[in-house]
């Protein structure tokens, strides 16, 4: 535990300049500082569909999720999967890694673990400053409705699902980066990944749900039981599990193959 | 207890059918500086990744301070400390980090750092980026790496490569005081014997994965005795004439013939006896092999 709690802070020490690092930061500020921006000098649009509280909050909040779980977050997962493992390729510090007397597992186990809290932060950030952004905006344009809703708990519930159905790609595209020390490869087959994702996703294919890509899409997709609340819905649905399940079992083979990458 | 810092007992290693490491038995005396020396691509940086078990190697061939590695790997890697090829350095960070996050990694206090930077030369150089140091920069900061957590045992390999005349002087004064005054054992790999020969006081010689060498710097300084080359009309005559005097051959061609020297009166004899017996001496003289020609003659062999 020791090892791998030193790892983990290494991790974050070697990164907190990086883009990797940042990048989980900027992006949530970025995307819901323009549609808070937006949604402030288009108030005058946005008033005239006189929206109820929960139905304005899920226009507002909507433009953020809709854009991140076809696109962004697909491309911000593969984009850090492959920052977390080159900063040691580029350097060639996997050999002075694994001559630190650490537990080789807990070396590994800390860099994925590293990558799923980035990935945690983006997306905390994201629930903050929409929750936040929206009472703001409530505050500067007083005829808006979100006072009429706290949109806290379906906020936190659609980022959560967005949060696992991402474990897959993000452990995917986690080993690839391992394999390949360039960029092109993870990133050629990561581009191809999420595109087939968004369109066997979009034609609603029946098994679109075992492709880790799509996972993200379809996680967004509520159907909820008839006279449920809004809020109701469930959060482990089956895009969940084959994303949560892929994660762990690419955790896994990943370790074995730094194992045997190290062999030569 | 065992004597050795290391010790390989008849170590073999594979690169799939390709043999790297063949039968080698290194011993590498506590206190010692051991050069391992031998032309590139000999297997010196395979041995020393096996010996910092970044390779794995069968059990019970490699033992760090008579503990066998496998079972041991966290606490023989905790007593040493190593500088592998170029050295690793995370060039987004400055030197003053680098050492901060290896001094996180092993859990020391960062106050060291201050210290290995000063004991590097690289005080003036601490906030800059270590991708912008220049090669000899580079270096010692994977010495200053290699040596913060005070390991007892540091492998370096090639640790003078890019360094400039001063700084290999440097390096070499500060393994020589590594060893005398803080009783570390150091294994130093080099392709140049000249540089070796200066620091270390035992030499082991690799190539093609085999050790052909092993001892003590006096033990090579030993095969390298100064003999007689003498060059005559009739080299079968002559040798067999020197050979009945108690002359030791120890090397013919077709044209001279070395034997050991003894003393000078005894190459006058040698001279004499060889023109009694009518054979026309057309050159003799002392020959003395100097380390880099030994080195080059030992490496060739096989």
């Amino acid at each position: 535990m020791r090892s791998l709690y030193i790892s983990l802070v290494s991790e974050f020490y070697k990164s907190r300049k990086t883009l990797a690092f940042w990048a989980a930061i900027i992006l949530p500020v970025l995307i819901c500082g323009l549609i808070a921006f937006g949604f402030y000098t288009s108030a005058d649009k946005v008033l005239k569909n006189n929206y109820p509280g929960l139905a304005l909050w899920a226009q507002y909040s909507g433009a953020a999720l809709n854009v991140m779980g076809m696109l962004i977050l697909p491309f911000y997962v593969m984009f850090m999967a492959f920052s977390v493992n080159n900063i040691e390729h580029k350097n060639d510090t996997w050999k002075t890694l694994f001559t630190q007397p650490l537990n080789k597992f807990s070396i590994y186990a800390a860099k994925y673990l590293y990558a799923v809290m980035l990935l945690f932060i983006c997306l905390l950030l994201f629930v903050v400053l929409t929750f936040a952004t929206g009472y703001l905006l409530q505050v500067l344009v007083p005829k808006y409705t979100f006072n009429d809703y706290n949109p806290m708990l379906i906020l936190t519930k659609f980022y959560s699902k967005l949060f696992l159905a991402s474990l897959g790609i993000l452990s995917l595209q986690f080993v690839l980066s391992l394999i390949w020390s360039d960029f092109l490869k993870p990133m050629g087959i990561g581009f191809i990944g999420t595109i087939m994702g968004i369109i066997t996703a979009n034609v609603g294919w029946k098994y679109a749900y075992l492709i880790p890509y799509s996972d993200p899409t379809l996680a967004l997709r509520v159907t909820r039981a008839k006279g449920a609340k809004v809020e109701d819905f469930p959060i482990f649905t089956q895009e969940i599990w084959v994303s949560v399940i892929f994660a762990a079992a690419m955790f896994i083979i990943g370790y074995f193959i730094l194992l045997k990458r190290n062999i030569k | 207890m065992s004597n050795f810092a290391i010790e390989t007992v008849g170590l073999n290693y594979n690169f799939g059918s390709q043999t790297v490491v063949k039968d080698l038995s290194l011993q590498v005396p506590k206190g010692s500086i051991y050069g391992f020396l031998g032309p590139n691509g000999a297997g010196k940086t395979t041995t020393i990744k096996i010996l910092l078990n970044l390779l794995q190697s069968p059990s019970d061939q490699v033992f760090i301070f008579g503990k066998e590695i496998n079972s041991n790997r966290i606490a023989s890697l905790k007593r040493m400390g190593a500088l592998v090829e170029q050295p690793a350095i995370y060039a987004h960070l400055t030197g003053k980090e680098n050492l901060v996050n290896r001094c996180i990694l092993l859990g020391i206090k960062k106050s060291k750092c201050a210290e290995m930077l000063s004991l590097v030369g690289l005080t003036d150089a601490a906030n800059k980026k270590a991708g912008k140091y220049s090669l000899g920069m580079k270096q010692r900061l994977g010495i200053a790496l290699a040596l913060i957590s005070d390991p007892e045992l540091l492998l370096l390999d090639e640790p003078t490569n890019g360094l400039d005349p001063n700084g290999i002087i440097e390096i070499r004064n500060l393994m020589i005081d590594l060893t005398t005054k803080h009783g570390k054992t150091i294994l130093v790999s080099s392709h140049l014997l000249a540089e070796i020969e200066r620091t270390a006081t035992h030499v082991g010689i690799i190539n093609k994965g085999e050790l052909l060498f092993q001892g003590t710097i006096g033990d090579l300084h030993d095969l390298s005795k100064p003999s007689v080359k003498i060059e005559t009309d009739n080299q079968e005559k002559a040798i067999e004439i020197l050979t009945k005097a108690g002359a030791e051959i120890v090397q013919e061609d077709e044209q001279t013939v070395s034997v050991i020297f003894k003393t000078k009166e005894d190459m006058g004899n040698m001279n004499a006896l060889l023109i009694q017996n009518g054979i026309s001496v057309y050159s003799i003289g002392k020959e003395r092999k100097d380390l880099e020609n030994l080195f080059l003659d030992i490496t060739s062999k096989n």
